[in-house]
């Protein structure tokens, strides 16, 4: 079959890659401005047809329980949220990460703190990225910056947390999720039959019992757990990093933003350069593992970066760390659900060059 | 060796009255002494053992004293966030809708931290097993007022006895949800006699039969005792038990399917 061109919302895009990826189960609850995933999702009746079971539950700590617990069978299992809800998650995100269970949580970022905006912000990307709940865990964070990613990010995400056993996060915003674009649809895939060895689906006398938990009393074992769990990182570090380049071979000036921003930022860039001004583009597409190497080298190249965010500055710090001191990096970016226009970077980054 | 033939004579199969279940396994329980956590694991291990259902089974224990519970029972076991269990069991039943699921859940778990994810499970009438332990008490943390702690009755947070002008009434949960459309059969039974023993095995099995019939939420309440944290003996707690606990929570069917199990 033939990929198939549609004009959707972001939101309505993921809903129906899930569906056209097998996912086994969608659990949710509604809240602006990503409400439309469910909506769709209801709607399409998927049970119908693929026997995806969609489930609007009581509430966003409910909705992540019940993905631990289908996760926990070995099943494809989602929800999607935004950021109130998500912090309402953090718990069972971090039970999840603890008893190293595969499973996709879609953020449609809204500005904060507290119950804030319905407005597109990108203000926790420390949340998304640094853990989120309680204990020492990373999820594998996509961002994407566009309809289509929206679609093909939600079966890379699945791919990416079952080959580690590790929860992986789309971490979109407001504008994404709302806006309409083309996007290319892949063919539907069967639901996957495979069940993996670690799930509990009734112990049969061919095999010992599974248990899926995060508890370990004794502190020694905890610790090699703790271990195992840090090297699990480092693998995903060294192998999955992804970002893409704009413009920067010759670039004297780096903006780095993920999302919303680097759309941004990618008009903002060719207005420097109409300038006279060579600017570059880094957009990080994997949050977690982020950059770092490749940001490190540009650090050797070009005269300053500047991080650009909806946000007070969060992977500025992220960035810091990359360049570690080698050239001055800066942060712009607009709060409270406003998003940034190209020409205010533009001025940002001209201030910056004439300060610097 | 007289002795050791004598034993093997004495284990022949046609010889045996009573052997521990194979669905128990043999790691030391967790349990303290005269703990009706024990006496209930061990119920519902026989009978998902008569019922051959080891290889439908999946278990979500609770946080509370009975989180080890999959390191008691050989099936495959998912241990769940605090008073999340009937969530995780509701993703569970609704993707594997041919297995049998139980949830295992305490007083604290089920009646005050998982209030919402046991009203909605049984509202939706997911069909799954809950069974809930109420000994009135929170035990793994050493004694705490739980919701379900009756008037008067002291704790290491209600020193001078549960006021319930401050500290609100003892929650029967088995009475909310028997009122719910979508819960099938709920009982409430004890572990504290020989006699309620049998009368708990048989109200659990007939929950267990219920539940193949994919009609709703089966809920079994055991009230218990907590002997350590009611700082009693076994033999004076289950005393306790019957002279208070049953006023409050009386034993009995509070809702029975009018269909037979299959």
């Amino acid at each position: 079959m033939e990929k198939e061109l549609r004009l959707m919302k972001g939101n309505e895009a993921i809903a129906e890659a899930a569906i056209r990826a097998g996912t086994d189960g969608y659990f949710g609850y509604p809240i602006t401005p990503q409400s439309e995933v469910m909506e769709y999702l209801m709607e399409a009746n998927p049970y119908k047809t693929t026997g995806m079971v969609v489930l609007q539950a009581e509430s966003e700590v409910a909705a992540i329980n019940m993905v631990y617990g289908g996760a926990a069978c070995g099943k494809r299992v989602m929800t999607s949220s935004s950021s109130p809800g998500i912090s309402l998650k953090q718990e069972g995100i971090s039970y999840i990460a603890g008893a190293e269970l595969p499973c996709l949580i879609v953020n449609v970022v809204r500005g904060g703190p507290g119950l804030g905006t319905i407005q597109p912000a990108q203000s926790d990307y420390f949340q998304a990225t640094k853990g989120g709940g309680h204990g020492d865990y990373h999820l594998i964070v996509l961002a994407p910056a566009s309809v289509q990613e929206m679609a093909d990010f939600v079966d890379l995400a699945f791919e990416l947390a079952f080959k580690y056993r590790n929860p992986a996060m789309i971490l979109s915003d407001g504008a994404i999720g709302q806006m309409m674009e083309k996007v290319w649809l892949s063919p539907p895939k069967e639901r996957s039959k495979t069940v993996p060895g670690w799930a509990t689906t009734g112990k049969p006398p061919t095999r010992q019992r599974n248990i899926i938990t995060s508890l370990d009393l004794d502190p020694n074992a905890q610790e090699i757990f703790n271990q195992k769990l840090v090297a699990k990182y480092d693998k995903i570090r060294e192998n999955e990093v992804r970002y893409e380049e704009f413009l920067c071979k010759d670039a004297d000036y780096l903006l780095v933003a993920y999302g919303t921003s680097a759309r941004v930022c990618q008009k903002s860039v060719q207005l420097l350069r109409a300038q006279g001004i060579k600017a570059g583009l880094l957009r990080p597409i994997t949050l977690f593992p982020f950059p770092s190497k490749r940001i490190c080298e540009l650090a050797g190249r070009v005269k300053l970066m500047l991080s650009v965010e909806m946000s007070a500055g969060q992977m500025v710090e992220d960035v810091m760390l990359a360049v570690n001191g080698k050239i001055p990096v800066y942060h712009f970016g607009r709060m409270g659900g406003i998003v940034t226009s190209p020409d205010e970077v533009v001025e940002n980054l001209k201030s910056k060059i004439i300060g610097g | 060796m007289a002795e050791a033939t004598g034993i093997k004579e004495i284990i022949k199969p046609e010889n045996l009255v009573y052997c521990k279940t194979k669905i128990m396994t043999d790691n030391v329980l967790s349990y303290c002494p005269g703990c009706g956590h024990s006496t209930t694991h061990r119920i519902l291990a026989e009978i998902i053992e008569e019922e051959g259902l080891q290889s439908e089974t999946i278990g979500v224990s609770p946080v509370g004293c009975s989180v080890f519970l999959y390191n008691f029972m050989d099936l495959d076991i998912q241990e769940a966030a605090h008073g999340r269990a009937p969530a995780v069991a509701t993703a569970i039943k609704r993707l594997l809708p041919e297995k049998f699921v139980f949830t295992y859940q305490g007083d604290g778990d089920l009646a005050a931290i998982g209030t919402a994810e046991t009203i909605h499970a049984c509202n939706r009438g997911e069909n799954i097993l809950i069974i809930f332990i109420n000994n009135g008490i929170y035990g793994m943390t050493g004694g705490q007022m739980a919701p379900t702690t009756l008037p008067g009755m002291r704790s290491s947070t209600s020193p001078y006895g549960r006021d319930v002008k401050q500290m609100g009434n003892p929650l029967k949960m088995t009475d909310i949800v028997a009122t719910l459309p979508g819960t099938y059969y709920v009982t409430r039974q004890s572990v504290h006699t020989p006699a309620n023993v049998r009368k708990t095995k048989k109200a659990m099995k007939k929950a267990v039969q219920y539940q193949k019939l994919n009609k709703g939420t089966c809920f079994v309440e055991v009230v218990s005792n907590c002997p350590s944290n009611w700082k009693m003996t076994p033999t004076e707690s289950n005393k306790w038990l019957e002279d208070n606990m049953l006023k409050y929570y009386p034993l009995g069917d509070l809702k029975t399917p009018q269909e037979q199990p299959a």
